[in-house]
This record gives structure tokens, sequence and C-alpha cells, in this order.
């Protein structure tokens, strides 16, 4: 028998499927960083399992040497919440878009974080309907021109971080589609978080809406235009890491170091763990700069720990071992 | 202690009718079931039916506002909570205006003569006292002051506001009715100890409004002979009273302990289904999972997820449930996954009639999905053998791989009845079709032969790892194909898997006549108003050439089912919809001639309804 747990590599997490994605597409970037996540997690290949709904990110199971299941349209939270709840033994992810999983499956989404039940949810968010060949999404900002708004969009965007943590998400982490060496680690962290983790990735999509996030993601203003954070480390970002965040009334606000007086111990210290969303909320909601990396994991009970409690509770206490003892119990009569 | 006598003069009766009626805040539910409850212990076969408002607590005294629990006990054979009652007990004039048309002339009235206040009698619509007016000049009517004969009865009572006070007056009339049918209030009794153990005051006080509504209704002239009816004759055995959600419920306990597999329920809360979710979840002992979902959608994918982590997975629902699940099913089709969805069906369409009755979602069963997309649909007939359904839809699932729709209806799902107790090893064995260890060539969509079953991996399990999925298997390696014929053959695959369950089905067994004049057919819930008017009129009216054939498997139909139809003259299919298992019906056997029969009220069928129509064609 074997004891000890196999070293795997990226290969054993791969298949011989073709791969059908556009070419240059950040998924391909993605279906990588997950690859090569796994190896690092220590989790057994056979109790992987990854679940989708629609969409073009939701291919993605088909690409996986894993269990899988391409599921129906936003309904891949539900589906991933009864394979975990049936074996809690399972590390169950979640392949998601931005229309799958905040249009028709926003009812899914917002429960699914409220329950904090152990998945990672990987959501995909190129602010388009690339399947669909290009109508707006819930995230497609006001006056985007797309094939169903021709003269501009007209409905307000969500912020999936905002909506997220408002539904009480205990682990969110957003990160550009072009940096695979830190996707993949937090795509590690968020396995190795206990509890619901969402992870935004800024997934651009070549066809229908390219170029949307090179402000934020292009290689010569990342620097400038990103503050990636880090738990217990001050927010602090720029080519020169000179720029950070203070906090100014009910305000985040980006100072340099050196200028107004302002010194490297004026700058706040971020602190993903604790329960108040207060800051993470004003993180999320910034835009210069855009916060990329974990901004919020506050570790908490999920709801298989809850469950489990409970049920263990009740059976210390139940007089009913079998069927039969519930059924023969309490008001019962002969017939002679 | 107090002993009770035996009533002297009681009169031995085959079955009587007792339907209690008052406000929804009156306790008519509790009333109705402690004497049903009763009469079963005292060995009488026993149908209950309760008729409540949709509104939670309506205005008091409204007319849409009145709750019903209807019982029939019987020394013979009890199918149906039975049509013409024998007694009403009307606790206010709101009770009395809707439901004095079930009242036979001659029958009792007992009335509770405090409540028919001006006001009252006003929000029942009476423009006179129907007490006063003689307009219930035919009934026998029992005028008793209730509310004051209790209120008096706990005067020396601490601790009871006049609300609390109030609310016992159902059971002065419940035990009138016990010294009445010569029942032992001892058991309710027994009832109060249980219920209100930390409240000795209410132990008190609804165990002396009891024996004075006994005593009473003994003293008191205005009831000159009471009835008793003796104990059925019932197979020999263990019985409890059930109810039919909770005979569903206990149907999927012992399926899962029986295959061996954990039991998952996905669901949303939905009239009259959501007491299997109630029954499920107190069973966290045996390992239960139920999952109390965001919405109707949520019910069944994570259902669905739950199958294919391995457990047997069930969703519960009524019509706009099943509705909402319908594209969540197609997937199961797809991904050939075992699923139970149960729908208790209710009046539609749209929100409809939640609290009544109605079996017009066989259609929606069938085919109410995209696609190509059979599943096995069948359907319970009465409150207790929901149980055995219940139990079976799983063992179909398992076996065959498939999503089983199990039909019961707001009937026989509020409905009660004896249940002769089944044990676990009397249960048919559950196979499945898990595969464990990794074969050569091995593909998650290799089928048995006989079944087309295909197998069952699990996560967890090394060296099956797999995807399934809502596009197009290849048939031979469950890749996703768009080719042509492939989809043609996995559409026919599909359906010849759901068609040979008829191989695992027993054939249909017709009652009464084998073969002659009219064959009566009906399906589901209807059971119990079916057989007891043929039973009646072959039995008693000498119509010895009419059948009665009672359908549980409705996709696939047993086998036998176009050999039986060849064998009368004339064919009935009574329904309570417009017409939809007759079409089931015509649409596999062209060749025959089908009347109907259909009701769509929201209400069981009537016994005289259905024997003027046999009369008609026999």
């Amino acid at each position: 028998m074997e004891t000890t747990v196999k070293k795997y590599t990226y290969k054993d997490f791969a298949n011989d499927q073709e791969v059908r994605w556009c070419p240059g597409c950040d998924d391909y970037v993605i279906l990588r960083a997950v690859q090569k996540a796994l190896p690092e997690t220590g989790v057994k290949k056979e109790d992987v399992v990854v679940i989708s709904g629609i969409g073009c990110s939701s291919r993605f199971p088909y690409y996986m040497g894993t269990y899988g299941m391409h599921g129906i349209h936003g309904r891949a939270p539900a589906i991933a919440s009864g394979v975990k709840l049936a074996n809690p033994n399972l590390s169950v992810w979640v392949i998601t878009g931005d229309g799958d999983s905040m249009a028709i499956g926003g009812n899914h989404f917002i429960h699914v974080l409220r329950r904090n039940i152990d998945l990672n949810i990987i959501l995909f968010n190129n602010e388009i309907y690339g399947l669909t060949k290009g109508q707006f999404s819930p995230t497609s900002l006001v006056g985007q021109k797309t094939k169903s708004s021709p003269y501009g969009n007209t409905q307000p965007p969500f912020q999936p971080g905002e909506l997220a943590i408002g539904a009480k998400a205990r682990f969110f982490a957003r990160i550009g589609g072009n940096v695979p060496k830190d996707m993949t680690d937090i795509f590690i962290e968020a396995q190795k978080f206990k509890g619901t983790s969402l992870v935004e990735v800024l997934q651009n999509c070549v066809i229908f809406n390219d170029g949307c996030y090179l402000k934020y993601t292009d290689k010569d203003v990342r620097e400038d235009q990103q503050l990636f954070v880090e738990h217990g480390k001050p927010m602090l970002f720029g080519k020169n890491k000179d720029k950070g965040l203070v906090l100014n009334g009910l305000k985040l606000e980006t100072v340099t170091i050196g200028e107004n007086g302002i010194t490297k111990e004026d700058i706040l210290i971020h602190d993903a763990k604790i329960e108040d969303p207060t800051m993470h909320q004003m993180l999320v909601r910034m835009e210069h700069p855009l916060v990329t990396g974990v901004i919020r994991s506050f570790q908490d009970f999920t709801l298989e720990e809850r469950e489990d409690a409970l049920t263990a509770q009740i059976k210390a206490k139940s007089e009913f071992r079998k069927t039969n003892d519930l059924f023969f119990s309490g008001e019962t009569y002969q017939v002679n | 202690m107090i002993t009770l006598e035996k009533n002297p003069n009681a009169e031995t009766l085959d079955a009587v009718v007792i339907r209690f009626v008052g406000d929804s805040g009156d306790g008519m539910q509790l009333t109705g079931t402690q004497f049903s409850d009763t009469s079963a212990m005292f060995g009488n076969d026993v149908a209950t039916f309760p008729n409540y408002p949709s509104e939670i607590r309506a205005p008091q005294g409204s007319l849409y506002g009145v709750s019903g629990f209807q019982v029939h006990i019987g020394s013979v054979e009890v199918s149906t909570p039975g049509d013409n009652l024998d007694l009403l007990v009307a606790m206010n004039p709101a009770g009395l205006k809707t439901n004095l048309y079930a009242v036979k002339p001659g029958n009792t009235i007992i009335i509770d003569s405090d409540s028919f206040t001006k006001k009252n009698l006003e929000k029942a619509q009476y423009e006179t006292n129907p007490l006063e007016d003689g307009s219930l000049e035919n009934y026998r009517v029992i005028q008793v002051p209730m509310t004051s004969l209790t209120k008096e009865a706990l005067k020396d009572v601490e601790g009871l506001d006049n609300k609390s006070i109030t609310r016992s007056k159902n059971m002065f009339a419940l035990g009138m009715v016990y010294w009445l049918y010569d029942r032992n209030p001892a058991h309710t009794i027994e009832f109060f100890q249980k219920k209100f153990k930390t409240k000795p005051h209410l132990i008190e006080a609804n165990t002396k409004v009891l024996n004075a509504g006994f005593f009473y209704a003994e003293t008191i002239e205005l009831i000159p002979n009471s009835y008793s009816i003796s104990p059925a004759k019932m197979k020999e055995g263990t019985y409890r009273i059930i109810m039919g959600n909770t005979a569903t419920a206990w149907g999927f306990l012992a399926a899962a302990e029986k295959s061996g597999r954990e039991l998952f329920l996905g669901s949303y809360p939905i009239t009259p289904a959501t007491d299997i979710l109630h029954e499920l979840v107190k069973h966290k002992h045996f390992g239960v999972k139920a999952f109390q979902a965001e919405d109707e959608i949520a019910g069944i994918s994570s259902a669905i997820g739950a199958s294919f982590a391995g457990d047997l997975a069930i969703t519960t629902t009524s019509g706009p449930g099943l509705a909402l699940k319908g594209e969540a099913l197609g997937l199961a089709v797809m991904i050939e996954l075992p699923l139970v969805v149960v729908n208790v069906q209710r009046g539609g369409p749209s929100t409809g009639l939640p609290t009544k009755t109605e079996q017009s979602d066989l259609m929606q069963a069938m085919y109410g999905r995209n696609g190509e997309s059979p599943v096995i649909v069948i359907a319970a007939s009465t409150p207790a053998n929901c149980f055995n359904y219940a139990y079976q839809a799983s063992k179909l699932a398992l076996e065959h791989m498939t999503p089983v729709v199990l039909l019961t209806d707001g009937y026989i799902a509020n409905g009660s009845a004896p249940w002769k107790i089944k044990s676990l090893e009397e249960m048919p064995e559950i196979k499945n079709n898990l595969v464990n260890e990794v074969k050569e060539n091995w593909h998650p969509y290799d089928r048995d032969e006989a079944t087309l079953a295909r197998n069952w991996a699990i996560p967890g399990t090394p060296g099956l790892e797999h995807r399934v999925g809502g596009l197009e298997k290849d048939r031979i390696t469950g890749d996703v194909s768009h080719v042509p014929e492939n989809h043609e053959i996995m559409t026919h695959t599909r359906a010849e898997k759901v068609k040979r369950v008829q191989n695992y089905i027993p054939e249909i067994q017709p009652e009464f006549a084998q073969e002659g004049d009219l064959l009566v057919i009906g399906w589901g819930g209807t059971y119990g108003s079916l057989h007891s008017a043929v039973k009646q009129i072959v039995e008693k009216e000498g119509y010895k050439n009419i059948g009665f054939a009672h359908f549980n498997y409705i996709n696939p139909l047993p086998k036998n089912t176009g050999e039986l139809l060849s064998r009368f003259k004339k064919i009935l299919v009574c329904e309570l919809n417009n017409g939809q298992f007759v079409n089931v019906l015509r649409m596999n056997f062209e060749e025959q001639k089908f009347l109907q029969y259909n009701k769509i009220q929201g209400l069981p069928f009537a016994n005289s309804e259905l024997i003027e129509k046999f009369k008609q064609l026999a």
C-alpha cells in the first residue's frame, strides 16, 4: 500500500483534451496556474473536483485531469455545495465568469459566500459576455459599447469584491490575468484557506473586450497602478515603493513618502485577517491604485464544521441508530 | 383519576365520517388528529384529510379563514376520508356556512352556540341567525355553549390567561365526540402530559376541559344515544398512523440505509411539500444531510452535486418548484446520475391553489424540460404507500442511473392512515452501479448490458477521474461530442434505458372484474376514492362487470398495460386534472378509445359523482 502522498507535477492535473479557448486568452494562464498550484497544496488528485457553470471559462473542467462537472448556467456554486457537503474530504473548485456568477447565478453566488462552505471559487472577470459573442455583463462599465449596447451601456456595474464582502465573503483576492506566478500563489493560499475563497481574476478577453484592464495590468504601468497587498505589511506601491495608503477621515488616501512630512511609519499596515470588513471594503473600491492580492482572509467556522458539530451532538443524544428504531418508536399499536 | 364508563347505549356502526371546523386558530387540526389517533389505537381503520386556508392567520371569523379536519373511521376497510358527514362540529358561524353542504339531512351538527354572536354572523355573511331562522330544521343540531362551559370548567385553574382559556374549547368539543363514539380519552390525556411537560397548569386545564366535554355529553339529554365502531379487520402486525409526507421521508431513510448510501436532501420550502424537509432535518442521527437551499434551483443543483459525490440525493417540491428545477433535471438526465425529485402536487397553474389537491403536473413531470429528456415517473397512491414509492424511486434511480420523478399530491401528503410498519429486513435489496477499481479501457459512460445504466465513479476514487457535463457526450469515451450520429444514438440510449425499467417493475393487476364492460382507470392519489366507489358499485349494487386498474408506474407503463386494456369494452380514465394520463395512454395505445372523467376543483372525487358516472357507462 502506498503510504506517502505522490509528488505531483502540473501534468498530473492536465489531460489529453485539446484546449479550445481563443489564442492569447488569459484563460490559458489561469488553467496552468491552477494546475501548478495543486501539486503544492498536498491534495490528492482523486480528491479534486472542479465544477463550472456556463460561459467560456466554464469549459475549464474538461481540461483538467481531475473529477469535474460542466454544470448549467449560474448554478456551479450550488452544485459544488452539494459535492462538498456530501464529501467534505474533497477539494472543490468552482469556475465561473462575471455573467455566470453575478447575473444568472447571482443568488447562488451570494448565498455560497454567506454560508462559508470550504470551496475555492475562481471568478474570471472580463467585463463582457464572450461565449454569446459580446454582450455587456454585470461588470461592464457604463458607456461601454457592446453588441447589446451599441450606443453605450446604461446599467451601472457591480464591483465583485464589494458584492462579495457585502455577502459576508471571508476570503477575497484579486489578481491580474497576466501574472502567473502571483496567481499560482494566490490559488495555493485559497486552497489552504478553510471556508469559501473567492479569487477574482482580471481576465482579458482578446476578442470582445481586448485591453480592458491594460491601464492596470500593462507591464509599464502595473507597479504604479496596482497595489499588491500582503497581510502584515505596509500598503506600499509604485516603481520605487514610495507611495502608500493612509486613512484621512473616512477615506483612503494615496500619499508619497517624503512629501508633506509623510514617512514609512504613516503608511497603513494591511490586516487581511480582521473580522470587521470596513477596511477591506474600502480597499476593493479603490481605483487608483487598484488593489490586488489577498484583500480579506478572515478565518471563521465553515458550514461543514457547524453541521458536523451539530450532527455529533445529536448522534450522541439520540436513541435511534437504525431506521427500524425510528419506525417502531412512539405510538404504535398491535393488530392481532 | 377518573374512571370512564363505557357508554351503554352505544349503537354499532360500520364507519362514520366526522369533520371538525373552526377558525384557523381554533386548533381543529389538533382536535382531528387526536380523534383519529385514538381511533386507530382502538383498532379502527382511519383516513384523514386536513383542509386549511393558505393564509397563516386569516381574519378571525371570516369565511376564508375556516380550517377543517375530516376523519373517517371504520370497522371495515376505509380508503378515503369520506364524502358525506355523519357529524359536523362547527366552532363558529363561518365554519357552519362553508361546510353545511357536506352534511346529509338528518345527520348531526354540534355547534358552539356562544360563537353565534351578531359580529360573527356578519363576518360569515349570515343575514339571519341559522340557529333561529329554521334553516337547519332538517338536521339534528346540538347547540352547546362551549366557550362558557370551558370558562366555567377552568375557573379554579391558576395561571391561565383569557386567551388560553378560550383556546382550549376545542378540547371540550373533542371530549363530547369521544363520548359520542365511545372512545377513551386516555390517549389524549397522555398527549397533554408529554406536550406540556414543563407547564403543568396546561396539562390540568386541557384535561379538565376534555373531561368536562365528555361528561357534559353524557349528562345532557340532548344526546340521546351514541355510536360505537368496532375494530376493523386488518392484517396482523404492528401499526402506526402516518401522514403521507412523513411516509415519503421515511421511505428515503429506509432506502439510504438499505443501499448503504448517505441521504442528501436539497430543498426549498413550498406548500404542500415542506413537511418532507421538516421530517428529514430531524434525522441527523442517521447522518441525513438536509440542506435548505436559497431557491428551488439550488435545491436540485446541490442534490446533483451530492449525487455526483456518491450520495442518495433527493429534492422535494411542488408544481411551481418543479418548473424551476426543469433545467437542472435535464442536466441530471444528460449526466445520467441517480436523483429523486418529489413533486407533491397542488392546484395550478402558477401559484394556483397551494393548499388544495390536483393531479395536473403529470405532463410537466413527463415532458417539462428542453430536448429529448426522458425520466422515470412514478406516483404514490395512499398516505401509507408513499413509503414504498419513495423507497422504490430511490431503488430505480440508483439501479438505473437516472432521475426519477415521484408524484404525490396534497391529498395523500397531508392525509394520514394506518401503516403496517415495514422493517428494513422486509424491503427489497438495492443495488448500485458504483465502480471502485481501475480497469483497462474504462470509460465513465460504460453501461450495464441489461439496464443500460452507466457506471458511477465517485470523486475520491483514484484512477477514475473523469468529467461530465451538460454537453452531449461521446457514447464510448464520455468526452464532449457534436457528432450528429452520436447524438442520435445517445438520445435513443437514454430513452431505451428508461424504457427498460419495464423489466423491473410489476405488471398491473386489475381489481374486481378481470374482463368485462367497463375498466375504471386511475393513477396516484385518487386510489382511495376510486377504489371505494368501484367496490360499492360492484359489491353492493351488483355491477359485476366493472374492473379497476390503478397505476403507480407512469413512465414507463407496466408491460401488460395494452393487453389489460383490450379485455374491456369501455375504458374510463378518472383524473383530478383536465385529462393528462388519458393522453399518455392515447399516445401509447392508439387503437383504444378512452373516455374520461375529470374534476378540477382542488378537491378529491366524491363517491356519489363517481358512482353516477360509472352507472352511465356500465
